[in-house]
C-alpha cells in the first residue's frame, strides 16, 4: 500500500448556519491522478481552499507528506509543496509571463532547496516552463496579452513553477473550447508524468472521464463516492445527484 | 548590487553638482527652497514603497513625518535640559552624548517612526483598500492627540529650536540641513531602486497585484508587508527629523500638516507608481512648482495646485508621468536584438513590461 501524499481526514467547514463541509476524508497516494466532481455548491473549491490553507478548517486534520499542515499559512503550505491554480485565473497583471513564473521560483523553490537560484537558473527554469506550456513566444508580453486558453496554461506554469509534490487544478478548463480542453488534459498527463501528485476539479466530464485515475464526488459539503471512474460515474447516488432523484 | 552601487555613486555626483551649482549662484533662499522639495523626494519616495509597490495607501505619511519631526525636538530638549531631566550620577555622561548631531537625530527618527510603522502594520495590514488607508489616518489622529497633549515637546503651544548659526566647514546652517537632505533624497532614491530590482520589489509587486495568488505562490504576504511599512515608516521619519531645525519652531499643527500627507500620494501619482523615477520626478515638478506659487502667487495656491494637478493626471493620464514615457522608452527596445539607448534607459529606470 503506497504512503499517502495528502490525507484528510473529518474535515469539516461552515459559513455561518451553512455547512459547506461536512467530515470529508480522502487520501491521495503519490503520483495519482485524481479527479474532483460535484455540482455547484458542492464545496469543492471550499475543499481546495481548506487544503491550500486560504481557509482554515473548523474540524478535521489535514496532512500533507507526512506533517500535519493545519494552522499554516497558504504560502507555507506551497512551500511544503502544494500549489495551485485558481478557478478564475489570477495572474499578476503588471508583470509579464516570465516575471509571473519567476516569483515561485524566487519564493518557493528557493526557500524549499535552502540555496538561493542564481539569475541564470531562474531565467534557464521559466524558460523550460514557458516552453512546456507553449508560452514561449509571449514570455515577455502581460497577461491581458494572453488569450483564455493561454491564461489557464500561465496558472498551471506557474502552479509548476513552485516544483509541487501536489498541483491541485481548480476548474482549469472552465470555459475553453474542446480542443482546448484536449490540450490542457494534454499538459496536465505530461506533468503527471514527472510525477507531480494531480488533483483535477472539474465540471467538463469528458476531461475528467480521461485524466482521472479515481474519481470522488462531492455533493452538499459530504463524500457520495469514491473509485474508479467508470464505477461511479454508473453510481446511482452519483446520478441522482447530478440528475436528481 | 554592482548596478546599485553604480546607481548610488550617479547619485551623489549629481547631487554634489547640484550642492555646489545652488554654492555657486550664492542664494540662501534656493538653499530653503531645495530643502522642501528634496524633503518632498524623500517623502514620497518612502510612501511609495508602501503605496505603489505594495498598493497599500497611506494616508498618515504626516505622522510618520511628525514622529521624526518630534523624535529630535524631544532629545534637543533633554539636551538643554541635562541637569533637569538626569539623574545627577549620569549627568556627566548625557552632557558628553548630548546635544545629539542632526546625523545621529535622523537615524534615531527614524528607528522611531519605522517602529511606528511595524506596528501599525501589526494592526492595520489584514485591512485592505479604503478600510487600510482609514486605519492609516485614525493613526494620524491619535499621535496628533497624543503630541498636543505632551507638554514635554510643547504641546500645542509648539517648541522653539534655537540652532546654530554655522557649521565648520560647510558655513551657513541651511547649507548643512540642504546638504543632508540631499544624502537622504540619495538614500531614499537608492533604497526604492534596490528594492525594485530584488526578490522583495517582485513579493511586493504580486501583494499589489493579487494578494490570494502571491500567497499560493509561496509569497509571504503579511511579512513583506510588514517590512514594506517599517522600511516607508523610517524613511518618512528621517524626512522629518531634521524639520525642526530647518523650521525653528514646531507645533503639532505643522508637522501633522494636510500638505506632507496630500503630497507624498499626490508626487507619486504624478510621477508614476511603480518605478522609483515617478516620486523623484513628481517630487520635483510638483515641489519646484510650488515653491515657484509660494513667491509668485502665495503659499495658500499650493493645494490647489496639487488637487488640480492630481485631478488632470488621474484623468488623462493614471499611470504617471512614468507611464507616458514608458511606452515610448519601450517602443524601440531593441534593434536587431541589440540594445538601444531607450532599452538602456529603461531598464536603468526599471521600467519592466508590466509596469503601471
Amino acid at each position: 500500500m503506497a504512503v499517502p501524499l495528502l490525507q484528510i481526514e473529518n474535515l469539516g467547514k461552515r459559513f455561518g448556519g451553512f455547512v459547506a463541509l461536512d467530515g470529508i476524508d480522502l487520501s491521495v497516494t503519490q503520483g495519482e491522478r485524481l479527479g474532483l466532481i460535484g455540482p455547484n455548491g458542492s464545496g469543492k473549491s471550499t475543499l481546495v481552499n481548506c487544503m491550500c490553507g486560504t481557509l482554515q478548517n473548523e474540524t478535521g486534520r489535514v496532512r500533507f507528506d507526512g506533517h500535519v499542515v493545519d494552522g499554516l499559512a497558504a504560502h507555507q503550505r506551497t512551500h511544503r509543496g502544494m500549489a495551485r491554480s485558481f478557478q478564475l485565473p489570477r495572474p499578476f497583471t503588471t508583470l509579464s509571463v516570465a516575471e509571473n513564473l519567476r516569483i515561485p521560483l524566487l519564493y518557493t523553490a528557493n526557500t524549499r532547496r535552502g540555496a538561493h537560484l542564481s539569475p541564470a537558473e531562474i531565467a534557464a527554469r521559466c524558460e523550460e516552463l514557458t516552453k512546456l506550456v507553449g508560452l514561449a513566444a509571449k514570455a515577455n508580453k502581460l497577461p491581458r496579452d494572453l488569450t483564455q486558453v493561454e491564461m489557464r496554461k500561465l496558472e498551471l506554469a506557474r502552479a509548476m513553477a513552485a516544483e509541487p509534490k501536489l498541483l491541485i487544478a481548480d476548474e482549469a478548463m472552465a470555459g475553453l473550447s474542446q480542443s482546448e480542453v484536449g490540450d490542457i488534459v494534454e499538459l496536465l498527463i505530461k506533468l503527471n508524468e514527472r510525477g507531480i501528485t494531480i488533483i483535477l476539479i472539474e465540471h467538463i466530464m469528458r476531461a475528467v472521464m480521461s485524466f482521472s485515475q479515481r474519481l470522488v464526488v462531492l455533493v452538499s459539503g459530504k463524500k457520495i463516492a469514491d473509485g474508479k471512474p467508470d464505477d461511479v460515474v454508473n453510481n446511482p447516488e452519483v446520478i441522482g445527484a447530478y440528475l436528481g432523484q | 548590487m554592482r548596478s546599485s552601487l553604480f546607481f548610488f555613486l550617479v547619485a551623489t555626483l549629481v547631487g554634489a553638482l547640484f550642492f555646489f551649482g545652488i554654492r555657486w549662484v550664492a542664494n540662501d533662499y534656493l538653499f530653503f527652497a531645495g530643502y522642501t522639495v528634496l524633503q518632498f523626494i524623500v517623502l514620497a519616495t518612502a510612501w511609495n514603497i508602501l503605496g505603489g509597490y505594495c498598493g497599500y495607501v497611506n494616508f498618515g505619511s504626516a505622522a510618520f513625518f511628525a514622529v521624526g519631526a518630534y523624535s529630535s525636538v524631544a532629545l534637543h530638549k533633554l539636551a538643554v535640559g541635562v541637569d533637569r531631566y538626569f539623574p545627577e550620577s549620569l549627568v556627566g555622561l548625557a552632557k558628553i552624548i548630548l546635544p545629539l548631531n542632526i546625523p545621529t537625530l535622523i537615524i534615531f527618527g527614524g528607528i522611531c517612526s519605522g517602529l511606528i510603522g511595524l506596528g501599525t502594520g501589526y494592526l492595520t495590514l489584514r485591512l485592505r483598500g479604503a478600510f487600510f488607508a482609514i486605519a492609516t489616518l485614525a493613526l494620524a489622529v491619535v499621535l496628533q492627540t497624543l503630541i498636543v497633549n505632551w507638554d514635554f515637546v510643547g504641546g500645542s503651544r509648539g517648541a522653539y529650536i534655537i540652532r546654530p548659526q554655522t557649521v565648520p566647514i560647510i558655513g551657513s546652517y541651511i547649507q548643512y540641513l540642504f546638504l543632508i537632505m540631499i544624502v537622504l533624497s540619495v538614500l531614499a532614491l537608492t533604497v526604492a531602486r534596490m528594492i525594485e530590482r530584488s526578490r522583495l520589489g517582485y513579493g511586493f509587486a504580486t501583494i499589489r497585484d493579487d494578494e490570494l495568488a502571491a500567497e499560493a505562490c509561496g509569497v509571504p504576504t503579511l511579512r513583506l508587508k510588514l517590512i514594506a511599512t517599517t522600511i516607508s515608516g523610517a524613511l518618512m521619519g528621517m524626512a522629518g527629523a531634521p524639520f525642526p531645525y530647518y523650521i525653528g519652531y514646531l507645533e503639532p499643527g505643522s508637522a501633522f500638516g494636510l500638505a506632507y500627507a496630500v503630497n507624498s500620494i499626490a508626487m507619486p501619482m504624478i510621477g508614476g507608481t511603480t518605478s522609483w523615477v515617478g516620486p523623484l520626478v513628481g517630487a520635483l515638478l510638483l515641489g519646484i512648482i510650488q515653491q515657484v506659487a509660494t513667491v509668485t502667487i502665495s503659499s495658500a495656491v499650493n493645494l490647489l495646485i496639487v488637487g488640480l494637478l492630481l485631478v488632470g493626471f488621474v484623468i488623462v493620464a493614471p499611470k504617471g508621468i512614468v507611464g507616458l514615457v514608458q511606452d515610448f522608452m519601450r517602443s524601440r527596445a531593441s534593434d536587431g536584438g541589440r540594445p538601444t539607448w531607450r532599452s538602456r534607459l529603461a531598464i536603468f529606470a526599471n521600467m519592466r513590461p508590466g509596469a503601471r
